[in-house]
C-alpha cells in the first residue's frame, strides 16, 4: 500500500506547477457562499435552532465544499489523467499496483478537500464565527469526507465512457447531497420519508458531525456518524480499485 | 556496426553480433532460465482471439524482435509480459515468475517504452524521469543523478526544465526511452521505439540500444522498420493474426524465405509476356504487385543472366532484405 504515496506525490508535483490558479477558486468559493447565503439570504431567515443563519450553515458548508473538491478532483482530474494523459497506464507499468494507484488518487482528492476546508475554516475564523478549538476537528472531518467522495467519484470515473457522464454525477450525487444533507436547513424539517432518505446520503452524516463540532459538542453521539463515514469510505475505495482494474487491466 | 567483412554470411543489415549465439560457447549466464518463457499464450478481446497460442523464449542478453502487420498482436503480447493484459490461457514466466502471482516483482525489473506516448504532460522533462523513478522507490537524490545521466544519454539535457509540450515527437520518443531506463531494468520491452523519429534520431536510438544490449540488457522489441529489426535483433518472430508464422535470425529468414538478390522492375506493364516467361525461368521466383515486378534469386542462381534482358527497362538490383521476407510472408495487402 505504501506506493500509494508515490501516486499522491505525482499529483502534488503536478499541482505545484499551477497551484496559484487553483487556490483562487478555493478562496473565492466559500466567500461567494458566505456573501450570498449568509449575508444575502441570511438577512431574511430566522435563527435556526437558536443560531444565526450564517453560523448554522457554516460547518455544513465546509463539509459540502470538502465534498465538492474531492468529487471534482476524482472525476474530471482522474479521468483526464486516465484517458487523456495515459498517466494511469504508465504508472501501471511500474511496480505500483492498481489498488495503490486508486488509493493514491483518492488520497489526493481528500488532500484537495483538506486544503479547501483549511481555507474555509480560516474564513470562518475571519468572519468571527469561530466557536472553540473543536472547530479544528472540522479539518480531519473534511479529509474523511474527501476520502469518501473521492472514492465515490473514482468509482464513477472508472465506469464513465466520456466526460459527459460526469454531469449525471454532479446532478444526481453531488447537487442532491449539497441540497438535502442538512447544510441549509435541518433534515428533520423535511417530511418523514424524506428525512429517512436523507440518512442514506453520506453527506448528512458529515454535516451532522460538522455542526455538532462547531457547536462544541464532542460526544459519543457522533460515533455512529463517524463509523458510517469510515465504512462507506473504505467500501467505496475498495470498489473504486476493483472497477479501475476491470477497466484498465484487460 | 562493426565490419561486416568478418562475418561469414554476407548480409547487409545484420550486426555481427547476431551470430554470437552460433559461434560462442554457451556461458554460465546463458544457461540460467531465459528471462521470458512463453508457451501457448492465448488472448481474446470480446470473444475475438488476437493472440493465438504463441511460444517463444527471450534469452539472456539477446534482442528478440516481434514483427507483424498492424493488429498482429505484438502490443498485446508485450502487455501480457508487462502484467497489463491478462492472458486467457498458456504459460508465461518472466524471470521465472508468473505475472498473475508476482506482478510487482516482475515490473520492478522491467523497463517499458509503450507504443503510445504516455509521458506526463503536467511535468517537466526532468520531473518526468524523477517522478517515474519514485514509482520504483528510487531515492530522490539518486533519481536526480540518474535522470541527468539519462538526459545526456538521449541528448535532451538542454530540455530538462521544459514542459513536455515543447518537445517534438522524436524527442518525446527519446524521453520515453530514458524513462524506461531510469530503474536500470534487466529487461526492456520496446514497442515501436523509433516510430516517428528522423533518420538521425533513429540511428542515435539504435546506437544506444546496441550499447545497452552489449551491457547485458535483454530486449524484446516490436517494429515496423525491417532495417531496424535486422540491425538490432539477434532473432525475430514474425506474427500474423496472433500466430507465429516464422522465426529465426534475420539472416536465416532472408536466406530461407527469399534468397540473396532481388531485382525490382518498375515498369511492369511494358514487359511482354514472352519476356516475363523468360525471366521466370532465370529467377527462383517472380512476383508482381501493382506495376512492379520482383525477381528473387537464391544462392544457386545469379541475377547476372537476367540483366541483359532488362537493358531498356527501369529496374534496380539489390540484396534481399528482411522487408522482402516480411512481404513474402504476410502478403502485400493492407491490414486493418
Ligand atoms: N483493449 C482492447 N480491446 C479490444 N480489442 C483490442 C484491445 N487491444 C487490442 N485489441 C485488438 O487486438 C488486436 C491486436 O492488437 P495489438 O495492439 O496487439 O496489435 P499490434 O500487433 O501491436 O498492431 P500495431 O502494429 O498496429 O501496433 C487488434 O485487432 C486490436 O484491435
Ligand atoms: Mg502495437
Amino acid at each position: 500500500m505504501l506506493a500509494a504515496r508515490r501516486v499522491w506525490q505525482r499529483n502534488f508535483e503536478s499541482w505545484k506547477r499551477f497551484y496559484r490558479a487553483s487556490l483562487v477558486g478555493n478562496v473565492l468559493d466559500p466567500v461567494l457562499y458566505f456573501v450570498a447565503m449568509g449575508y444575502g439570504l441570511g438577512a431574511f431567515v430566522r435563527p435556526i435552532q437558536g443560531e444565526p443563519y450564517l453560523s448554522f450553515i457554516a460547518p455544513g458548508l465546509l463539509a459540502g465544499v470538502a465534498m465538492n473538491s474531492a468529487a471534482f478532483e476524482n472525476t474530471i482530474g482522474s479521468f483526464t489523467r486516465m484517458e487523456e494523459q495515459k498517466t494511469f497506464k504508465s504508472i501501471l507499468m511500474t511496480p505500483v499496483s492498481i489498488t495503490e494507484l486508486a488509493l493514491g488518487e483518492i488520497l489526493w482528492g481528500a488532500s484537495k478537500s483538506l486544503l479547501a476546508a483549511t481555507i474555509f475554516l480560516a474564513i470562518i475564523a475571519a468572519t468571527g464565527l469561530w466557536h472553540s478549538p473543536l472547530d479544528l476537528l472540522l479539518l480531519p472531518l473534511a479529509f474523511l469526507v474527501g476520502l469518501l467522495f473521492g472514492a465515490m467519484a473514482l468509482c464513477w470515473t472508472a465506469l464513465s465512457p466520456s466526460y459527459d457522464f460526469f454531469n449525471y454525477f454532479f446532478t444526481l450525487v453531488v447537487s442532491v447531497m449539497f441540497l438535502f444533507s442538512g447544510i441549509f436547513f435541518p433534515v428533520e424539517s423535511l417530511p418523514d420519508w424524506a428525512s429517512a432518505a436523507a440518512w442514506l446520503l453520506p453527506l448528512t452524516h458529515a454535516v451532522d458531525m460538522a455542526r455538532a463540532l462547531h457547536r462544541g459538542e464532542l460526544t459519543s453521539a457522533l460515533v455512529p456518524d463517524l463509523l458510517w463515514l469510515l465504512t462507506a469510505a473504505a467500501l467505496f475505495s475498495w470498489l473504486a480499485a476493483r472497477l479501475l482494474e476491470r477497466r484498465l487491466v484487460r | 556496426m562493426g565490419s561486416q567483412a568478418g562475418s561469414r554470411r554476407p548480409f547487409p543489415f545484420a550486426s555481427p553480433l547476431s551470430f554470437r549465439r552460433e559461434h560462442e560457447p554457451i556461458n554460465a549466464r546463458e544457461t540460467a532460465a531465459p528471462p521470458i518463457q512463453a508457451r501457448g499464450l492465448l488472448k481474446s478481446f470480446g470473444g475475438i482471439p488476437v493472440v493465438r497460442g504463441i511460444d517463444f523464449d527471450v534469452l539472456h542478453g539477446e534482442c528478440l524482435g516481434l514483427l507483424g502487420p498492424n493488429g498482429a498482436g505484438k502490443t498485446t503480447t508485450l502487455h501480457m509480459i508487462a502484467c497489463y493484459v491478462r492472458m486467457d490461457a498458456g504459460q508465461l514466466l518472466v524471470f521465472d515468475m508468473d505475472p498473475r502471482r508476482a506482478p510487482r516483482e516482475i515490473k520492478r525489473r522491467l523497463g517499458v517504452v509503450p507504443q503510445e506516448d504516455s509521458l506526463d504532460p503536467d511535468l517537466t522533462v526532468e520531473r518526468n524521469l524523477t517522478v517515474y523513478a519514485a514509482y520504483f522507490d528510487i531515492p530522490r537524490a539518486q533519481a536526480e543523478e540518474r535522470a541527468a545521466q539519462l538526459l545526456r544519454f538521449v541528448q535532451l539535457e538542454d530540455r530538462a526544465r521544459e514542459p513536455i509540450r515543447h518537445l517534438s515527437g522524436g524527442m518525446r520518443r527519446r524521453l520515453s526511452l530514458a524513462r524506461a531506463l531510469i530503474s536500470n531494468p534487466k529487461l526492456l520491452l520496446l514497442d515501436e521505439p523509433t516510430t516517428g523519429l528522423d533518420p538521425q534520431a533513429r540511428h542515435l536510438v539504435w546506437q544506444k540500444l546496441r550499447g545497452l544490449r552489449q551491457g547485458g540488457v535483454t530486449m524484446l522489441l516490436t517494429t515496423h522498420y525491417m532495417e531496424e529489426a535486422a540491425q538490432l535483433c539477434d532473432r525475430v518472430l514474425v506474427l500474423d493474426r496472433g500466430e507465429v508464422i516464422a522465426r529465426g535470425t534475420p539472416a536465416d529468414l532472408v536466406r530461407d524465405h527469399v534468397g540473396r538478390e532481388v531485382i525490382e522492375i518498375h515498369s511492369a506493364p511494358e514487359l511482354s509476356p514472352e519476356l516475363v516467361t523468360r525471366l521466370e525461368e532465370l529467377a527462383d521466383r517472380v512476383e508482381r504487385s501493382g506495376d512492379t515486378i520482383h525477381l528473387y534469386f537464391r544462392d544457386g542462381r545469379s541475377p547476372a543472366a537476367a540483366l541483359p534482358l532488362l537493358e531498356r527497362l527501369d529496374f534496380s538490383q539489390r540484396k534481399a532484405t528482411l522487408e522482402d521476407v516480411f512481404l513474402r510472408l504476410t502478403g502485400r495487402e493492407l491490414r486493418d
